[in-house]
């Protein structure tokens, strides 16, 4: 099986690796880039906790091939605090207990920040859409709701 | 969950990808949104030597309405549907529908094209287009036009060919005083549906129904038409006992198999409810009652 | 406790204080067992079973050895060499670790394939071939009970049923004269179905032996750490395995819920592999296997029947339960209590007679009667008596508001000692249920709901007034394997005045690093800033039975506060010394000692800190440091009252939750934000079973639920905007008058949903068919009517 020179732009970073056809974007970004805060909750692309930025859009990165990323620029989790300074989405899920064990943090943020880039000001219903793909086991949703509401009011 | 190793090959343009399906015929299977085939691959349910990735082809993403036929090309992303305005202000049928698919992270990359293609009785854009009277265009060696009711052969089997690619679909532009509507049941976001029916249809002068179509989705190995409903739609005024009887009648052809979502009598219980359903919002959004 | 005591810089009990943990969680630097990499470290992919119950007639390794990258295929015989095919579950029954000859349920463990990546293992499980000759199989626990039902469990020398055990608490005669004499009797069949806990990280682990020194070092997704190591030393001790020798660490866990107490034959496998072939070996279940072969929770077959008088005064209970165990018992309960705390069953109420009893079965399915966020089988306690409590109402025409409010223990009789022998610590169940009734509207609820009846419109109104009992326990009743149900805390100051704390217990996300810190920050006058927690390193923490069934604030929360009451003394000795004033002459207030009457002569901590190592007093050790083994005196029981409003689609039985009000009394609460986040959450796991999760199976043993799309873990969008409120009752023995809190949500949630939906209607029909779930509905009104 031939393998694949890709190269993308991950966090505002040119990474290039040669992949197999079969590998995963999320194992490309876990074990081939070592950025291990996306993370794999399911086998189905139900739950949401490999959720990255994909040229601009929210997916799930268990259902995307590697090489299907080349030439794409994706932001992970990693790349939302920029120079030191957290994303407020970050800082929303601190201030308001948006998070317990931490397992689909990551997910959630990527798909909230993307949310807030779209919708400067949405309703609790369309942010309680917006995270439908994401399961989180923990928090019973209602404090991730608070923090993207304290993350738009902060973008604003 | 890993997939079994496979070759990829990124088509460029529509001949690219249609040489590949060529070359590797019944080893290759087409890749769009992946959002069925890539699961369906890690949890080695299916398994194929070659994937060609039409994401990069120009010229298969839009929604456009052109000489009484809105024209949306297969590879149109769900979340694309989802913002669009046309189809929210003249396609209420889609616009029902599109929000209830999957999740919105799946349909960022989901394409109307995978749905009504891979022959799932369980998408639920296959009973729209049975209820529109859509047709799908496909590429081969020439260029071919299927109607919708006659693409659907069987669980996971279809009209297109090897070595066919579906490059678009054509739904006639809905006549004046007409309205179209889908109602579904499901367990929980993510899942497909307990039931759901679609149902397209446009009054008369009169306020009789003139024509009507109507699909359901997950109430057997295909998608369903229920034409005999339809049928007897056609020339009645969409009054509540007709819309009763017409339920019961589509209902009467699904048939559902038992599953976590219900039990069979649960199933066709729910179709024929489902159809109640959206036969009056149909109605209603045609301007009738 | 309404204002905490100590200010904002010292952050201690009461404060909202903004959690430890976060900085690393929302930077994606959270460090999960996968997202560990050891220096030539392996893959372990495992073949599992498609059948429920077959005999292995052979496995074919070849084509999956020639896989380059495949290094071995490890099956049961090959562990039999070292007779680890075999291992005790956390219940003292036996379980596989890999099969010789059966299998016995689906999804079981075959044998193991390690490669050098994980893609390779995932193809070499798929190459190994298993002739299979499939054998009979038994799903129903009522059945596998019946006389004359073929025994399973064949291993066992002279077993001739499927009994796993029997139990009961009561007086059986005293429970069924007491019904007999009742003016009315209702009897409710309940079902709690199989679910799992579907934490958002699967299990898995990396097992490290090192060679050279003998020793294995085990990461780990489990709640319990050091009843591992000491389980781990007890079976694999024949092979060489010293306690001593063994290190287990569990990292940060993406939850637990109590499906990482147990050990699964996955972690035996892998420790196994990496003591033969001397390299770290990575195992990581995926969602299915997770879903289908770890332990599950509930699966009750429960009889219930409530006695009263026409007044509505409750007289007696009885349950009769028929527990599905699957093929063996693993249930993560204490060793004198086989079905837990079940016996809790007389609810808030005060019954003065009852009885209890249950079957326990073997099937085949996955071993287990873990949690499900629960401790010990209360939910299934709390929801019979719920359940039963609302049929009652409904037969005696009452209020069950009002029902409840009549029968619950009275503020006045606690301690209160039931009649199936527990001591309630605390309790006030009318003020909660009164605040509830009051949040939500009840009044005018019950109004609209008439209106809506008249109509045909379906609109529920469910009550839920539990009664939890958490924080095992007490040692002179609780154990596991042997083991006390103690826990402990080792707190350090250092001479800057800082300190760490560590802890017998895990978090898995209930954020222990906060609050322990505050503990200590409450009872010494350090900032929680300046308080360093860690948990989940055998090497380092110390001694405890780790965190599951809420029971981490109370019992090591309590040996935390006690730590440093102790750490507080010694202080107090040093300030004494420092102030040259009589230890007897000092007052304390949150961060320093004061001379009586002069409070301008005073020593901080940090002083008395830095004195401990600096200038401590002749003939005093060195150091400022304590140790504390906290055996609690008794269980904690928090309490609560939930009402949920429910409007169902009277064409489809389409359920949606319209609003839903909790008020918890945990007594003195460390971090509101924290608490409130552990009810939230538990809310979340109780509308969950309530009308989503389920796992169960078809006569042949095939598994339905068993991945993510059709295992029904709600959404934001199924989740309603949950409201909660509180009542405070402090816990009279416990230190700092705190009770746990984790599991109330997912106790008292369910039956008060399921109230809010199941209505025996006149004609005796119900509305939904299954009690617990809707997954199957059925409508209660003709079929083909208009809707």
């Amino acid at each position: 099986m031939a393998k694949h020179k890709i190269s993308v732009t991950i966090n505002g970073a040119a990474r290039e690796a040669e992949v197999e056809s079969r590998l995963l974007l999320v194992h490309l970004i876990r074990e081939v880039f070592r950025m291990t805060g996306t993370h794999v909750g399911c086998d189905t692309s139900h739950c949401g906790a490999c959720t990255v930025v994909l040229d601009g859009n929210p997916v799930k990165s268990c259902t995307v091939l590697a090489v299907q990323a080349d030439g794409a620029k994706i932001t992970t989790v990693e790349g939302l605090e920029q120079g030191g300074k957290l994303h407020p989405v970050q800082e929303g899920f601190t201030e308001k207990h948006g998070l317990q064990c931490g397992f689909c943090t990551p997910g959630m943020l990527m798909t909230t920040s993307a949310l807030l880039e779209r919708n400067k000001n949405p309703s609790e219903q369309q942010i309680r859409e917006a995270i439908s793909g994401n399961l989180c086991r923990c928090t019973g949703y209602v404090n991730i709701v608070k923090a993207v509401q304290y993350a738009a009011e902060k973008m604003r | 969950m890993i997939p079994a190793a496979f070759d990829y090959h990124r088509a460029d343009t529509l001949d690219d990808a249609l040489k590949l399906l060529k070359k590797y015929g019944d080893e290759a299977k087409v890749l769009s949104g992946g959002m069925s085939l890539l699961p369906m691959l890690k949890l080695r349910l299916a398994s194929f030597a070659h994937l060609v990735d039409i994401n990069r082809v120009p010229g298969l993403d839009y929604i456009k309405e052109e000489k009484g036929t809105l024209r949306i090309g297969a590879m149109t992303r769900q979340a694309a549907l989802e913002r669009s305005d046309l189809i929210r202000t003249q396609y209420p049928i889609l616009a029902d529908a599109v929000p209830l698919i999957a999740d919105p992270l799946v349909r960022n990359r989901g394409t109307i094209g995978g749905n009504v293609a891979n022959g799932d009785p369980g998408n639920d854009q296959p009973a729209i287009m049975l209820a529109l009277g859509a047709t799908f265009v496909a590429r081969g060696s020439k260029e071919r036009s299927i109607p919708a009711s006659q693409f659907y052969k069987g669980l996971y089997s279809t009209a297109l060919a090897p070595g066919e690619i579906l490059t678009e679909i054509r739904i006639p532009a809905p006549p004046p005083k007409s309205g179209g509507a889908y109602a579904k049941l499901k367990r929980k976001t993510g899942d497909f549906a307990v039931a759901a029916a679609a149902v397209q249809l446009t009054l008369g002068k009169n306020g009789a129904i003139e024509r009507a179509g109507i699909g359901l989705t997950n109430a057997g190995l295909t998608p369903v038409e229920a034409v005999d409903a339809a049928k007897y739609l056609v020339g009645k005024m969409p009054d509540e006992k007709t819309i009763a009887e017409a339920a019961k009648m589509a209902a009467a052809k699904s048939s559902p198999s038992a599953d976590r979502r219900g039990s069979v009598e649960y199933k066709k219980e729910m179709a024929r409810v489902l159809t109640a359903r959206a036969l009056r919002k149909a109605v209603q959004r045609a301007g009738g009652n | 406790m309404s204002e905490p005591r100590t200010d904002a810089k010292i952050c201690g009990m009461g404060h909202s204080m903004k959690r430890k943990e976060d900085p690393r969680f929302i930077r994606g630097q959270g460090r999960y067992i996968d997202d560990f990499t050891l220096p030539g470290m392996l893959y372990m992919d495992i073949v599992r079973s498609p059948h429920a119950h077959a005999r292995i007639k052979k496995i074919n390794t070849a084509r999956a050895l020639k896989i380059p990258g495949v290094l071995a295929v490890i099956d049961g015989p090959t562990l039999a060499k070292y007779n680890l095919h075999w291992m005790p579950t956390i219940s003292a029954d036996t379980q596989m670790v890999l099969p010789i000859d059966e299998v016995m349920y689906q999804a079981q463990e075959v044998c193991a394939v390690i490669a050098t990546e994980r893609y390779i293992a995932a193809d070499g499980v798929d190459a190994v071939e298993v002739e299979y000759e499939p054998l009979p199989v038994m799903v129903d626990p009522h059945k596998s009970l019946a006389p004359g039902a073929p025994v399973l469990r064949k291993d066992k020398e002279g077993k001739k049923d499927n009994l796993a055990f029997h139990w009961q608490a009561g007086d059986k005669a005293d429970a069924e004269r007491a019904l007999a004499a009742s003016d009315v009797v209702i009897s409710e069949n309940v079902y709690l179905p199989r679910i799992h806990v579907a934490s958002m990280e699967t299990c898995g682990c990396i097992a490290d032996f090192d060679t050279a020194q003998g020793k294995l070092t085990v990461y780990m997704t489990t709640q319990a750490p050091h009843a591992v190591r000491t389980v781990f030393a007890l079976v694999a001790g024949h092979v060489g395995l010293s306690e001593e020798k063994i290190r287990i660490v569990s990292p940060d866990i993406g939850g637990g819920f109590g499906g990482k107490v147990p050990v699964y034959p996955g972690y035996v496998i892998a420790v196994a592999a990496s003591v033969v072939i001397g390299k770290p070996i990575k195992w990581i279940e995926d969602r299915m296997e997770n879903l289908q072969a770890d332990s599950f929770a509930r699966d009750y077959h429960m009889k219930v029947e409530l006695g009263a008088k026409r007044d509505g005064t409750m007289t007696s209970l009885k349950i009769k339960t028929v527990a599905d165990h699957g093929y063996a018992n693993a249930s993560a309960n204490p060793s004198k209590f086989p079905t837990g705390l079940f016996s809790i069953c007389t609810g808030s109420y005060d019954l003065k007679h009852a009885f209890c009893e249950v079957d326990a079965a073997y099937t085949h399915k996955p071993p287990g009667g873990v949690a499900y966020r629960c401790s010990f089988r209360v939910t299934e306690a709390v929801h019979a008596i719920e359940r039963a409590t609302d049929a009652l109402a409904q037969k005696l025409n009452m209020d069950p508001a009002e029902l409840r409010m009549k029968n619950f223990i009275k503020p006045e009789q606690f301690p209160y000692k039931s009649v199936l022998g527990w001591e309630y610590d605390s309790g006030n169940y009318g003020v909660a249920l009164k605040k509830a009734m009051d949040i939500i509207g009840y009044d005018a609820l019950r109004r609209e709901q008439a209106e809506k009846r008249k109509k045909g419109d379906l609109m529920g109104i469910g009550i839920s007034s539990f009664t939890e009992i958490v924080g095992a326990g007490p040692s002179r009743d609780f154990d596991i394997l042997g083991i006390k149900m103690f826990d402990s805390a080792e707190i350090r100051v250092h001479p800057t005045g800082k300190a760490i704390a560590r802890f017998g217990t895990k978090s898995q996300g209930q954020g222990h690093e906060t609050t322990y810190a505050q503990i200590v920050a409450e009872e010494l006058g350090i900032p929680a800033a300046h308080v360093q927690v860690e948990e989940g390193d055998t090497d380092t923490a110390p001694y405890g039975l780790g965190t599951y069934a809420s029971r981490s604030t109370p019992t090591s929360g309590a040996a935390c506060a006690l730590a440093a009451r102790k750490i507080r003394d010694k202080a107090k000795k040093i300030a004494a010394h420092l102030l040259e004033v009589s230890e007897q002459d000092l007052d304390w207030e949150p961060g320093k000692f004061f001379v009586k009457g002069a409070p301008q002569m005073a020593k901080t901590i940090q002083e008395c800190a830095f004195a401990a190592y600096t200038n401590h007093p002749q003939g005093m050790e060195a150091g400022l440091e304590a140790v504390h083994y906290y055996d609690p005196p008794n269980l904690t029981f928090p309490f609560g009252s939930y009402i949920c409003v429910v409007d169902i689609d009277r064409g489809t039985g389409d359920v949606k939750v319209r609003r839903f009000v909790a008020v918890d009394d945990c007594g003195n609460i460390i971090n509101p934000m924290i608490v409130e986040g552990q009810i939230h959450g538990g809310l979340t796991q109780g509308i969950g079973p309530a009308l989503y999760e389920e796992i169960s199976y078809d006569d042949e043993g095939n598994i339905s639920g068993g991945s993510f799309l059709d295992y029904y873990v709600p959404t934001a969008l199924e989740t309603p905007h949950w409201e909660t409120d509180k009542t405070t009752t402090p816990s009279p023995h416990h230190p700092f008058g705190a009770k746990g809190v984790g599991e109330s949500a997912t106790v008292g949630a369910p039956p008060a949903i399921a109230n809010a939906v199941v209505r025996k209607s006149a004609s005796g029909r119900i509305r939904v068919a299954t009690a617990m779930t809707t997954t199957m509905r059925t409508i209660e009104r003709p079929a083909g009517e208009p809707v």
